[in-house]
């Protein structure tokens, strides 16, 4: 019997007044997953492709691999260095222990292998608490409110887990991506209900909530006794004079520095993002939209200059590289259910975010990186954009007609 | 003048009447609904508290502030304790000027805000406005600045929140928070982005 008749043989039990009904949602998922419906249109339109939110969704999830892995790896590479040079020690906690307990080991001369396997340690359990908690949610809802479980939720877990430091505590990845699909997701409807970002609202209950473990300079890197300020950190108390592009600035390009997980490496965000773009399913306009936003305003700072202010000085191709610009411009920003649906829409929100990471960034004391805030904050205004671009084309339109 | 400038942009963003203090939450969320009657409340309150604060602040210098009196013979004289009192009342006689005014010379706009006009009165954003003006000591100059960046902030604020709404029109709420229930979570959700300016300093 193949898997298609052994799937078309339980479906009855799952279908109202079968013996598992309460269980349609999950039966529905990962009946899918294999195979697209065998439903029909029974009205005149008809749908000719198989692309369906769950393939867009799958491929988006695939695109943070490159980041993901990456940044498994960085981890273990930061780790490492502050504990072979910097005198740091293995932390104590139950990742690190397992990671010696399954035979890793750190120090000079750890190869990358295990570098990854320590990043892998922690990273991990951060995806599988996401995914459990947070699919724990949506099924619940989905059940409840007899709505299918949306694919959508792949991506927000992934993300979300992305934008966390590796040392966070497992309880509160919980709590976050609780806030996350419960209060700015379900609340709403599910996916494509939401206004805001439902990863990054996550976060952001995270970082008002919790801010010694998500902020500041110890957290970075997963090293008992080693402390050390992020690009962003460093530039806001003015230790970064050389802005060319040096090599820190290939580090930060390829990733080789403290950060959340997978917001470390714009080159492997790069490959991601551009996967996404080609298959349009990000939007373009969105990024240029965040790209351009970002140059315009860090370039007019730099000619403005501060005397009190080291931040204005901060060009914008390194903007590009630091704290989670380009996590949040190809991943977060080009969300399409929080974004503007309008084409001109989507350029002025891109143009705000980028505006306001720089803002936040610069003039903003008390967060060290915008990326998060400026998103959320860009969110807000994504239906009046929209709301005014409708107005315009109907006046057009009317104008049109009446002459 | 750039201390000016500040003091607009301060009380537009960082201090939102509505997402950062949450004053004139009753019309906020009741009159959200369409941007475009959300617009237009928004510029009435722009209006009422630009014209409010600085009155307000002019009476309160001149009569109720301590030892204010003294150009009428009485150095001693403490009045503050007439001061909310005396606010609420100007707001309420300049709300119906204003209303009396619109009637008289600009019916349209008359007609499209209809029945928000009288209700500024009790919009707590005016009433708070007024009294955070004259607790920082704004002088005249400064609490016209005052007035109109918190009446722009609100407007803002509630131009968003009717955005947003009328995107959430089509949104499938479970059946407990529909209605009244899911804009005062939409309003949290709100102030989280509207973090984004807490801790500039101007």
């Amino acid at each position: 019997m193949s898997l298609k008749d052994y799937l078309e043989k339980i479906e009855p039990d799952f279908e109202p007044g079968g013996r598992y009904e309460k269980w349609y949602a999950l039966y529905e998922a990962a009946a899918t997953i294999f195979y697209t419906t065998g439903k029909v249109n029974k009205s005149t339109t008809h749908v000719k492709d198989s692309i369906d939110l769950k393939r867009i969704m799958i491929m988006v999830w695939m695109a943070t691999f490159p980041a993901m892995f990456y940044g498994m790896y960085n981890v273990g590479v930061q780790a490492n260095n502050a504990i072979v040079s910097a005198g740091a020690t293995l932390p104590d906690m139950w990742q690190a222990a397992l990671f010696t307990l399954l035979g890793g080991q750190l120090g000079a001369d750890a190869g990358s292998l295990s570098l990854f396997f320590y990043g892998a340690c922690f990273f991990v359990p951060i995806y599988a608490v996401t995914f459990i908690v947070g699919g724990f949610w949506e099924v619940l809802f989905a059940s409840i409110r007899k709505h299918e479980i949306n694919e959508g939720f792949f991506v927000t877990s992934v993300l979300f887990a992305l934008t966390l430091p590796a040392t966070i505590p497992l309880w509160q990845v919980a709590l976050g991506i609780t806030f996350g699909v419960v209060i700015a997701k379900e609340i709403f409807g599910g996916t494509g209900r939401n206004f805001l970002n439902p990863a990054l609202s996550g976060r952001a209950f995270l970082y008002f909530a919790y801010p010694a473990q998500i902020s500041g300079d110890a957290i970075w890197t997963a090293a008992d006794g080693f402390s050390g300020a992020t690009a962003l950190g460093q530039a806001a108390l003015g230790h970064i004079t050389d802005w060319s592009v040096n090599d820190a600035w290939w580090n930060s390009f390829f990733g080789a520095v403290q950060g959340s997980v997978g917001e470390t490496s714009t080159l492997m965000l790069l490959l991601g993002g551009l996967f996404i773009i080609y298959l349009r399913i990000a939007s373009w306009r969105i990024v240029l939209g965040v790209m351009a936003g970002m140059i315009v305003f860090s370039t007019l700072l730099n000619m403005a200059g501060s005397d009190t202010n080291p931040m204005f000085a901060m060009p914008w191709y390194w903007h590009l590289v630091t704290g989670g610009f380009a996590f949040g411009m190809l991943f977060m920003a080009t969300d399409p259910v929080s974004a503007s649906f309008t084409n001109k829409g989507k350029w002025a929100y891109g143009a705000l975010i980028g505006f306001m990471c720089v803002m936040i960034r610069v003039v903003n004391p008390a967060f060290p990186e915008g990326m998060m805030l400026a998103i959320l904050f860009a969110n807000l205004w994504a239906p009046l954009f929209d709301y005014f671009v409708a107005q315009s084309n109907i006046k057009r339109r009317l104008a049109r007609v009446s002459k | 003048m750039e201390h000016y400038i500040n003091l607009l942009i301060r009380s537009i963003f960082i201090e939102n009447m509505a997402l950062a203090y949450f004053l004139g939450m009753c019309t906020f969320l009741a009159v959200s609904k369409k941007v475009k009657t959300a617009m237009g409340l928004g510029v009435a309150v722009i209006v009422v508290l630009t014209i409010s604060v600085p009155a307000n602040q002019v009476i309160y210098s001149l009569f109720l502030a301590p030892g204010a009196l003294e150009w009428a013979g009485f150095p001693d004289a403490d009045l503050s304790f007439l001061s909310f009192l005396t606010f609420i009342g100007v707001i309420a006689a300049l709300v119906q000027i204003l209303e009396m005014t619109l009637d008289k010379y600009f019916q349209s706009l008359y007609n499209a805000l209809g029945i928000f006009l009288p209700l500024i009165t009790v919009n707590c954003a005016i009433f708070g406005g007024v009294a955070f003006a004259i607790q920082r000591d704004y002088n005249f100059s400064e609490s016209v600045a005052y007035g109109m960046g918190s009446g722009i902030g609100w407007a803002l604020a509630i131009t968003l929140m009717a955005a947003v709404r009328e995107k959430l029109k089509y949104a499938d709420m479970p059946e407990g928070v529909r209605g009244l229930g899911s804009v005062f979570i939409t309003a949290g959700l709100m102030a989280l982005g509207f973090q984004s300016f807490s801790g500039i300093s101007l």
